[in-house]
């Protein structure tokens, strides 16, 4: 049973090993001519000014916030919807008051403004 | 258990499917873009490389490789290296559990046309999981580069990302509590003949599809990389084949997109009349055969739809595609669930 996992893990180091080689040859095969601007930071032909390392909208934080949220929730929906047909009566309405109120967490949270992007 | 010759299987495997997705979706792909971009547009698009152009990519990839490699001087050095190789790697690691075909038979075992054996349960989980890495690839480029039009752009795609992730995993719950099963090969043998997935799950259908542009980073969801103000978003400061490695994984995503949304939606394999019509019996070599090319032709034409759409919609506002993803396919998926999961409560 837990070896018809392994051509999984294979496939993902295969995947990735591939993508490196990839990674090395560009490296290797590249031509090599570097000058002090060829590396410089671009932007638009400008002298770069100051780092892009600064402080971006605090808009993005809420966004992954309520993603992780949400995304919990359907990882608790996929063993519910799986096993669907061998649940009785209680696993099915439990998993109804779960959406429930996590509808009610949602409109709370765009009424209050938090899914508002301007 | 005979080690070696799950292997070797193994190997043989992963090598053809490895270059049927440089080959089909990569380089295919890339060209079927531009062909058909050139046509939209009334142009002729490539013709110059072999027979209407048709080695055109091959020509730009090693043109790719062959170009200076630069990394700037400001740019974190670790990050600015791996970010294209997560980006690649989850982009070829999603085919360890998407199946092409039926098993056949071959002497007296079974060969799958997968990499994985249907008991494998977790087919959707382990996409969806692959996806998630997916955007650190992207994050990273943005960030490592030390460029402010990179940050933006990643920033951007990676908000995207995962708020599209949400209505695409919530869709899929629909389709799994028709299914029962989260391993794609037992979702498509329930498809058989025309009870295709999107006929009793036609709003899941249509949210995955939205999502699926918005995951791939295709227009009308291309904010990442909107030219006019960003340059090219998260690879702005990357040339070379590493540029090329964002490039292709985008390609190899857009195929996966289409193969994913055929399989869970479009009856995958199945053809449209009973194998035995045609004199192939179920488990033969040749109806597998068979069967993949229905697969490939159904997703071509997805892939087409994929490219159809980026030469003739316009690109979304970003806080239109915040509030589409937030305001109307979250909700309407929730929606979606609790539909579907009361029909089959009180159907059965």
């Amino acid at each position: 049973m837990i070896e018809s996992y392994i051509p999984l893990i294979l496939m993902v180091t295969l995947g990735f090993l591939f993508a490196f080689v990839f990674l090395i040859l560009s490296e290797w095969m590249g031509a090599r001519r570097v000058t002090r601007e060829k590396i410089t930071t671009y932007e638009s032909g400008m002298v770069p000014f100051r780092t892009a390392r600064e402080r971006f909208s605090v808009k993005f934080y809420l966004i992954a916030m309520s993603f992780i949220v949400f995304d919990i929730e359907v990882v608790f929906l996929y063993p519910w919807a799986v096993s669907f047909s061998s649940l009785d009566s209680v696993g099915f309405w439990a998993m109804i008051v779960f959406v429930i109120i996590l509808f009610a967490g949602y409109y709370y949270e765009l009424k209050k403004g938090g899914l508002q992007w301007d | 258990m005979n080690w070696s010759l799950l292997i070797i299987e193994f190997l043989i495997k992963a090598i053809i499917i490895l270059t049927l997705i440089l080959l089909i979706a990569a380089a295919f792909g890339v060209y079927l873009e531009r062909k058909v971009s050139a046509w939209i547009q009334n142009r002729i698009g490539p013709n110059r490389v072999g027979p209407f152009g048709l080695l055109q990519p091959f020509a730009d990839v090693i043109k790719l490789f062959l170009k200076e490699d630069i990394t700037p001087s400001a740019a974190d050095k670790l990050f600015h290296r791996i970010a294209p190789v997560i980006s690649l790697g989850v982009a070829l690691s999603v085919y360890a559990v998407i199946p092409f075909a039926e098993p056949f038979e071959m002497g007296n075992r079974t060969v799958y046309f997968a990499l994985t054996t249907p008991d494998v349960n977790v087919g959707i989980l382990f996409i969806l999981a692959l996806t998630s890495v997916g955007v650190y690839g992207i994050t990273f480029a943005g960030w490592s580069s030390n460029n402010k039009y990179s940050l933006l752009g990643g920033l951007r795609s990676s908000a995207q990302m995962i708020s599209y992730e949400l209505s695409m995993g919530l869709s899929l719950v629909g389709v799994l509590l028709v299914a029962q099963s989260l391993s794609l090969q037992e979702i498509v043998q329930k498809q058989a003949l025309w009870n295709w997935n999107v006929f009793y799950q036609p709003l899941a259908f249509l949210i995955f599809l939205v999502s699926a542009f918005a995951e791939t980073n295709r227009a009308p969801f291309d904010l990442p990389e909107a030219e006019p103000e960003l340059v090219g978003g998260y690879n702005t400061e990357y040339s070379g084949m590493k540029f090329g490695m964002f490039f292709l994984a985008e390609y190899a995503n857009m195929f996966t997109s289409s193969l994913i949304i055929v399989l869970l939606f479009f009856g995958g394999w199945n053809l449209p009349i009973p194998a035995e019509w045609i004199g192939l019996e179920h488990g033969s070599f040749w109806l597998s055969l068979l069967q993949f090319f229905v697969l490939i032709i159904k997703t071509l034409f997805f892939v087409f739809f994929f490219i159809w759409v980026r030469w003739s919609v316009p690109r979304f506002r970003y806080d239109q595609l915040m509030y589409l993803g937030w305001k109307v396919l979250l909700p309407l998926a929730l929606l979606n669930l609790i539909i579907t999961s009361i029909v089959i409560y009180f159907l059965r």
